[in-house]
């Protein structure tokens, strides 16, 4: 794959791209924020939910156990896979067993993070995403780049030249033109599937509940028409109670998107047991590792505690300027820069941790208060200590320790640096820096890119101070 | 509030003792119109977030441990003319030293003292006018880490309405980045550039003569960039322009 620099150099010019993203984060952290403000006790709710994830992480072996039994006794069958690759199998097979041909899935970010529609369509199953974006995505052979709104990269007139070439219906840039456009064509697929995949919101252990949120009713048609209904959920997505279900989804929806509540909440107990039961057949939970127990025995398994609202992404300056595309996997923006490297190796993904400004916003727009900021810190730390780093980036920064903490040294080393930067400087401005190599600017060639470098004053402060307390003596 | 304290310790900060001592000189000239005297500890250096930002511990504890070792031999408060510098040494200094039962307790004893200059003004000082006059149109820039670092919103805002003939611009976004993100500036120059241009072309946008912040930081990153394109945008610290007009 592509270094994350490449991908940001593709990206980094797009016009599209920043008009789309613009318009998009925008108006969803000013609805996230107008409907916060509306919830009473909003910050005791985000507490008390932070607290519930937080106990669950805590003895999540336990919540399980308990979970899997109470899926059992709703007549559930529960698989466990470690990897993706073994739950695109365990889908497979249950696929193989009914003879299915046709797959209707909904928005899932954990079917994507283990690529199970390739998987699926390998095996000549016919995969179909019920999801408006998720289905556009599928239609433009493309990727989702943001948690809750997948084609937040495409301005609508995209999304119509997409339509018009792949459905054959006249442009348009009208949204509910566009919308009708795909309900008619799914229609169609919720008719015939006979199998339906999603993911899950939330487990709930008490009640060994499946919940989820969704805005356009396709969730509940890919969980009711199917006779098989397939819920692949990361094993981190548990909660205790019912109680706790409500504090989480007085706080999702509101951060996501701005709403109350999305349009549907649907709560999963378990097959039909009646003839007039609007629920499947079978029900199956596969509950996922793929690197998450990894995560939790690191510094960053609060991560695991996130529940995919996306604000941070919303508020993120780097996720605005470079999209979700350009973090090279599923999860994008601050919290993918801290579950990317988590779920697959820091060694491939020690860009990541790096691509922040550290600016907070995504610390304050939590709605369980994850300390995203310190997380990426932590990984940044661990990348230093344990991973291949330049030669002169650690002796660069050696010299920082040992100047910083010397204050003649460091007094010695201005005198030097400043002389060094006068003299290759023009009105007191630098906007190159000579690429020789005996030349130790490396750091400073980045600084000059995108804007001109001020050479140091002429007289620090600490000699104007001194000369100023001589003239007063 | 606290007893109005005689006199205060200033932690300039390498960005104002290297490229902007201007901003210095202002910080102590108001201090001192306020009646307060003002110390420099002349050994002090950076208080490390260069090294901390970019993942070296051992790096960032040695700048750490100097700067209190060399605070801990003053008195008084600690006034610090940067959010950001002050984000650092209140709440990353702590977990740095974490479980250095030693070292702890005189870091935490430093960190009591210190305050951010405008905090300290308003805060403590319980000044919010100092009868400065200034006729200009300055967008202010509420630094990350003095807003959701500090919690420090309305202190930097009251003294600028304060001053006489001076126009606060209205700007899209103004809480957002500025694209800084210390030694991120100089490591993804892409990124960092494209939330920059961003913030300036806002900011020219309200039609300000000069932005105003209380982190030399974020000021250096968008006047180099200003500087770039030839604008004739002036980048002022809080206290340069609390300063303007004061006899």
């Amino acid at each position: 794959m592509s270094s994350f620099s490449a991908r940001v150099k593709r990206v980094i010019n797009d016009n599209e791209l920043h008009i789309a993203l613009s318009r998009a984060t925008a108006q969803l952290r000013s609805s996230r924020s107008a409907s916060l403000s509306s919830l009473e006790n909003a910050d005791l709710i985000r507490d008390m939910a932070r607290r519930a994830k937080l106990n669950i992480l805590h003895d999540l072996d336990e919540h399980l156990l308990k979970f899997e039994q109470r899926l059992i006794d709703n007549g559930v069958q529960v698989h466990w896979a470690e990897k993706g690759t073994d739950a695109c199998e365990i889908v497979i097979k249950i696929a193989q067993k009914h003879r299915i041909k046709k797959v209707l899935k909904s928005k899932s970010m954990v079917t994507e993070e283990i690529h199970l529609n390739d998987a699926l369509i390998k095996t000549g199953l016919n995969v179909v995403e019920t999801d408006l974006g998720e289905y556009i995505v599928q239609l433009a052979d493309d990727r989702p780049s943001h948690i809750i709104t997948p084609i937040i990269h495409m301005t609508r007139e995209k999304v119509g030249e997409i339509m018009h070439r792949s459905l054959n219906v006249p442009y348009t840039n009208d949204i509910p033109k566009l919308a009708r456009y795909a309900r008619e064509e799914l229609r169609k697929e919720f008719l015939n599937a006979d199998m339906g995949i999603t993911g899950a919101n939330f487990g709930v252990v008490e009640t060994g509940t499946i919940c989820l949120v969704t805005n356009e009713g396709n969730g509940r048609m890919v969980t009711t028409l199917p006779k098989i209904h397939i819920v692949l959920m990361g094993l981190e997505k548990l909660v205790p109670t019912l109680a706790d279900l409500d504090l989480m989804l007085k706080i999702l929806a509101r951060s996501a998107t701005g709403q109350k509540l999305t349009s549907y909440t649907t709560l999963i107990h378990g097959p039909g047991d009646r003839e007039d039961s609007v629920s499947p057949e079978e029900v199956h939970v596969i509950l996922l590792d793929n690197g998450r127990t990894s995560i939790l025995g690191s510094e960053q398994a609060e991560i695991l505690g996130c529940i995919r609202c996306g604000a941070c992404l919303n508020v993120c300056p780097v996720y605005k300027s470079i999209g979700g595309h350009a973090y090279g996997d599923v999860y994008a923006g601050p919290i993918g820069s801290i579950v990317t490297p988590g779920l697959k190796g820091l060694a491939e993904w020690k860009d990541l941790p790096f691509a922040s400004t550290l600016c907070y916003a995504c610390n304050e727009v939590c709605p369980v208060r994850l300390d995203i900021p310190e997380m990426l810190l932590s990984l940044r730390k661990k990348i230093i200590r344990e991973e291949k780093i330049p030669l002169g980036l650690k002796l660069g920064m050696k010299g920082f320790g040992i100047i910083t903490s010397h204050p003649k040294l460091y007094k010695i080393m201005r005198k030097i640096s400043s002389l060094f930067l006068s003299l290759i400087s023009k009105d007191g401005w630098i906007k190159s820096f000579p690429t020789k190599w005996w030349i130790p600017t490396g750091f400073l060639n980045g600084w000059t890119q995108v804007r001109d470098f001020k050479i140091p004053a002429r007289k620090s402060f600490q000699d104007m101070w001194i000369e100023r307390k001589k003239s007063h003596e | 509030m606290i007893k109005k304290p005689q006199k205060i310790q200033l932690f300039h900060t390498c960005l104002v003792n290297e490229f902007y001592p201007e901003a210095g000189m202002s910080v102590v000239n108001i201090l001192e119109y306020l009646g307060i005297e003002v110390d420099v500890p002349l050994g002090q250096t950076c208080c490390g977030q260069p090294a901390f930002n970019t993942g070296f511990q051992k790096e960032t504890k040695k700048a750490a441990r100097h700067t209190i070792e060399l605070l801990s031999n003053t008195e008084g408060p600690i006034v610090i003319p940067s959010g950001s510098c002050t984000d650092m040494i209140t709440h990353q200094y702590p977990l740095l030293f974490q479980g250095d039962t030693a070292f702890l307790p005189e870091v935490k004893a430093v960190i009591k003292r210190c305050y951010e200059f405008t905090q300290f003004l308003v805060d403590v000082l319980g000044v919010t006018s100092l009868g400065a006059r200034l006729n200009a149109k300055v967008a202010y820039h509420p630094s990350c880490h003095l807003v959701r670092g500090v919690g420090i919103i309305k202190q930097p805002v009251s003294l600028l309405e304060n001053i006489k003939d001076l126009e606060i611009t209205v700007f899209e976004e103004q809480d957002e980045c500025c694209g800084f993100g210390g030694t991120f500036s100089a490591k993804h120059p892409e990124i960092s550039g494209s939330i920059m241009h961003k913030k300036i072309k806002d900011i020219e946008l309200s039609e300000a003569d000069m932005v105003v912040s209380c982190d030399m930081g974020c000021l250096m990153h968008l006047e180099g960039g200003l500087h770039r394109k030839g604008s004739s945008i002036k980048v002022k610290h809080i206290a340069q322009v609390l300063e303007a007009g004061l006899k």
